[in-house]
């Protein structure tokens, strides 16, 4: 399949959008493009899946190169291996949840839906690019729509928040940047093509200034430690459908990045620096936890355990074994399902109830039924219950990291599975305190969810528990593309 | 000869023409307003695509003028830019009493950044260079009862005049150090001694002047504001875009042998160009003191690309340049309608200023994302393939610098964007209702921002004529 197909449908999307007369039609236009990229990242799966079972052993499928500035070594070079499809498919997961729970937006549709699609163009972009500055360029266009929808949409302190999340990422950038630089003029070949400069040997002392610009870099934007303040003010300002596309997929470009870009074409950079990652990962972890546990916010608590929850993400990169890093890309996955779906319900109850504080509710189960169903979902997937994707996935990246027989790795393994004890007890508290107990007066009239709001709950869930119960279609698409990484890292 | 002059000369002949069409008007015709401009407009759209024809590279006068395909591109530019200025300010020019003057003394400013940009000679070039600067005075002084337009003429009177002075010292002591004031005879006769670079600095420093490049930059603000807009963005786009043009070949042709010493100054002036433009931009409360430090930044970008010394530096300084054109003066023409039909240039009457306007808006929008670098804008390109050239010559430092600075200076960029997009306002400045000519003119520079980026082939084009 052609793969610019899934960055045209989100473009023409979004110019249909602003041809429309009323908010209705946009909103309609918004879901059926949302839905049609959702079926076409089904249809590049199952391509993709065809395409292996067939026998096609290349590292990268549908492989398309056009020269875009050649005077530069720049060119429009997309393709696809198993990581990639499973981001694209949490994108498509996340992007139509995010229209069907934003139905209600009544202040400036037309440019919510707009900004909306242009973050999903950004992100499937940025999943598919092999050169290196397609893929920042993808990277950075994520970032001003994110800005715009905190601040114009959000609530609280938004602008505050939202000039905070801008500078923070585009910091985060301008690192990549300068290490994106570094690269192309340190290595033997002037390319930003990633697949050519993965079969370079970039010399050593290149990969040691390199490697941390572009992994911090990219860490800032999946809240490494400590660059994590944006997290919280950003995610608890930003409108429903902004917290869902911030920490589903804008925390997962910087995952992402890390993995393929840093890791991929500097090996020596990330053996060297290792030891540094796990650590602050692992502080990022135990940090994020601990802290949920003073939240009173429902989004404050999501937005900290989302800090805790892509610290195994960094973890499991760190690790740099086959399993590990399997792992970390299905916690990106399904923490991008389950954070998404978290905010959404987040999202529901606010709407109805007018507040997030967790102490100022109590006894939803009775009045919505659906929607207290979902948080316990949420809830149990978070705080890693077997049979949800959750589970799976830091299961795997703990197990990968056992496969280390020292003491420092050990350590840092045993530290990051207390974190879900921690987890289990700050879920529990919250969801208890939301979804028991007796029912104030001013609740008790509350309607349960909307057609919008259940059918976009239905599609994360599906998604989550799709992963938790049948993990290895997941594990079969990502572990043969993470075996490459891990043998370039080992030098094979 | 006659074919030679008439051919390498055209872009010089047509402006001329122009001028002379203009002051045979004025005297002779009782045109209005509203027509005449509209002649303007055509002429000078016609003078633009002329740019693009029978373009030839060759020498007149012994060297003094020469021409070539990069230079005639440079010159189209700036004709371009003349061109959007005639657009953009339509509802400021038709009721100036003097808009033919404005026009003819816009088009000798634009007839000697021609000759600058084609000079062969430091003789041709000083000349040049008074003839692209004196008019501008003049301009700056035309909103006739404003007290601050006439100081602001006076300041800029000054300045150039010091500057020029600076100039000729310069002038006079490379013809002392070196025999020649050809710029092909003197790249074989630099070698480096103390009094050559002495000329040098001084040399520069009248460039520096011209740019406002830190510590040069003081006049900058001052002019900008009191000027009217018009000619604001014509001393903040076209100028600078001659005088960085003309850098290019200075600094790269004649002064190529030296480019070891003049690496360092360019890279320590690029930084302090940066850092002051950014720090200062930060706290500005008027849009056009705003715009003219945030075009002093600018500039010290335009320095990162041009510290490269090689094919890249050229191509991207040149592509910057055009980008800066349409990305500066969609912001100048924004705040310029604005100013026109309400007076209010402070940053903070633009708030809620989406409600009410929502077109200009968006393309306050983008000119300043695209001033910021943000993709999918020209700007983002632009930004980076300067950043890309100055890279080559290895210093991390000075390129950690740049990426630095741009995130400072989205910071102030985005102080607008959140005035216009996010914060409330009891009494937003109310429906503006624009001359056509300048919505035409808004929409070419935003199909700029978007395009130029996009395709490519544009700088592939640039990188050609670079060659």
């Amino acid at each position: 399949m052609n793969l610019t197909l899934l960055i045209l449908l989100p473009l023409l999307t979004a110019v249909l959008i602003l041809l429309m007369r009323n908010a209705q039609q946009v909103k309609w236009t918004a879901l059926i493009g949302s839905t049609l990229q959702f079926a076409l990242a089904f249809v590049l799966l199952f391509a993709f899946r065809n395409e292996r079972a067939g026998g096609n052993e290349a590292q990268m499928l549908f492989e398309l190169q056009y020269n875009w500035f050649p005077a530069l070594h720049i060119s429009f070079h997309l393709g696809v291996d198993g990581i990639s499809v499973a981001m694209i498919l949490l994108t498509a997961f996340v992007v139509v949840a995010g229209v069907l729970v934003s139905w209600n937006v009544t202040k400036m549709t037309k440019e919510f839906y707009f900004l909306l699609i242009l973050l999903s163009l950004g992100a499937y972009g940025f999943f598919m690019s092999l050169d290196l500055f397609i893929l920042f360029f993808f990277l950075e266009i994520a970032v001003i729509p994110k800005y715009l929808l905190i601040g114009i949409w959000g609530s609280g302190n938004k602008e505050k928040a939202a000039n905070k999340l801008a500078l923070m990422l585009m910091g985060g950038s301008s690192l990549v940047l300068v290490g994106l630089l570094g690269v192309y003029f340190g290595s033997p070949e002037k390319t930003f093509d990633l697949m050519t400069l993965s079969q370079l040997n970039i010399p050593v002392e290149v990969q040691k200034i390199c490697f941390p610009l572009l992994f911090v870099g990219f860490g800032v934007f999946t809240a490494l430690f400590p660059f994590h303040t944006w997290v919280p003010d950003g995610h608890s300002s930003a409108p429903t459908a902004g917290s869902m596309f911030l920490a589903g997929i804008s925390m997962k470009l910087g995952g992402y990045g890390c993995l393929r870009v840093a890791t991929y074409i500097m090996p020596d950079g990330a053996k060297e620096y290792a030891d540094i990652i796990i650590v602050l990962s692992t502080i990022a972890i135990l940090y994020g936890a601990f802290a949920t546990m003073m939240q009173k916010d429902l989004k404050y608590i999501n937005a900290y355990s989302s800090v805790s929850h892509c610290g195994f993400v960094l973890l499991g990169i760190g690790m740099l074994t086959k399993t590990a890093i399997t792992g970390a890309v299905m916690q990106m996955v399904s923490h991008g399902l389950m954070t998404a779906l978290f905010f959404a319900v987040i999202g529901m109850i606010y709407e109805r109830t007018h507040t997030r504080q967790v102490n100022e509710m109590g006894g939803l189960l009775k009045v919505m039924p659906f929607i207290t169903t979902v948080l316990f979902i949420v809830g149990l997937c978070s705080l890693g219950l077997p049979g949800l994707s959750g589970f799976v996935a830091e299961m795997t990246i703990l197990m990968g990291s056992w496969q280390h027989p020292d003491w420092f790795h050990r350590i840092a393994t045993i530290a990051a599975c207390m974190s879900i004890v921690v987890t289990a007890v700050y879920i529990l508290r919250a969801i208890g305190q939301t979804a028991m107990g007796p029912i104030k007066a001013e609740y008790a009239n509350l309607a349960d969810a909307k057609w919008n709001e259940k059918l976009a709950a239905v599609i994360l869930i599906a998604g989550i528990i799709a992963i938790g119960v049948a993990p290895f279609w997941l594990n079969d698409l990502v572990s043969p593309a993470a075996e490459i990484i891990m043998n370039k890292v080992a030098g094979k | 000869m006659l074919n030679d002059f008439l051919i390498l000369m055209k872009s010089e002949l047509v402006i001329s023409f122009i001028i002379f069409l203009l002051l045979f008007i004025k005297v002779g015709t009782e045109m209005t307003n509203d027509r005449l401009l509209s002649l303007v407009q055509f002429l000078l759209l016609a003078n633009f695509i002329a740019g693009f024809l029978f373009n030839e590279a060759g020498s007149l006068f012994g060297g003094a003028f020469t021409t070539n395909a990069l230079m005639a591109f440079q010159k189209s530019i700036l004709s371009l830019g003349v061109y959007l200025i005639s657009l953009l300010f339509a509802d400021w020019l038709k009721k100036s009493e003097h808009m033919p003057e404005f026009f003819m003394l816009m088009l000798s400013a634009l007839l000697g950044m021609f000759f600058m940009i084609s000079s062969g000679s430091l003789l041709m070039f000083f000349l040049a260079l008074e003839l692209s600067t004196i008019p501008v005075a003049a301009m700056a002084n035309f909103d006739l009862e404003k007290k601050l337009s006439s100081e602001a003429s006076m300041k800029m009177i000054l300045s150039s005049a010091f500057s020029s002075g600076i100039l000729l010292f310069g002038i006079s002591l490379i013809y002392g150090a070196t025999g020649t004031i050809s710029f092909t005879e003197m790249p074989a006769l630099l070698d480096g001694s103390p009094l050559q670079i002495l000329a040098f600095v001084f040399l520069f420093a009248a460039f520096a002047f011209k740019l406002s490049i830190v510590p040069f930059h003081l006049w900058t603000a001052d002019v900008y504001e009191g000027a009217p807009i018009a000619v604001s963005s014509f001393l903040s786009v076209i100028s600078k875009g001659s005088i960085a043009f003309i850098l290019l070949t200075a600094l790269y042709k004649v002064f190529g042998p030296m480019h070891a010493v003049w690496y360092n100054m360019v890279m320590i002036l690029s930084i302090a160009t940066m850092v002051v433009g950014n720090l200062f931009a930060l706290r500005q409360q008027n849009i056009k003191r705003f715009l003219a430090y945030s075009s002093i930044a600018q500039v010290g970008f335009i320095l990162v690309g041009i510290s490269s010394n090689s094919i890249e530096g050229i191509s991207s300084v040149v592509y910057f340049v055009l980008i800066y054109t349409f990305s500066n003066l969609a912001a100048f023409g924004v705040a310029g309608v604005i100013s026109q039909q309400t007076g209010k240039e402070r940053i903070d009457d633009y708030k809620g200023l989406y409600q009410t306007n929502p077109f200009i808006s968006w393309i306050l929008a983008l000119a300043l994302f695209s001033l910021a670098g943000i993709p999918p804008t020209a700007g983002f390109f632009g930004k980076l393939f300067l950043i890309t050239a100055g890279a080559s010559r290895g210093s991390y430092f000075f390129i950690t610098v740049a990426a630095l600075n741009l995130i400072v200076s989205l910071f102030y960029y985005l102080r607008v964007i959140r005035a216009v997009f996010m914060d409330k306002n009891e009494q937003p400045i109310e429906k503006i209702n624009m001359h056509p000519s300048t919505k035409l003119g808004m929409i070419i520079c935003g199909a700029g921002i978007v395009l130029v980026g996009l395709l490519s082939w544009v700088y592939d084009y640039i990188v050609n004529l670079s060659m």
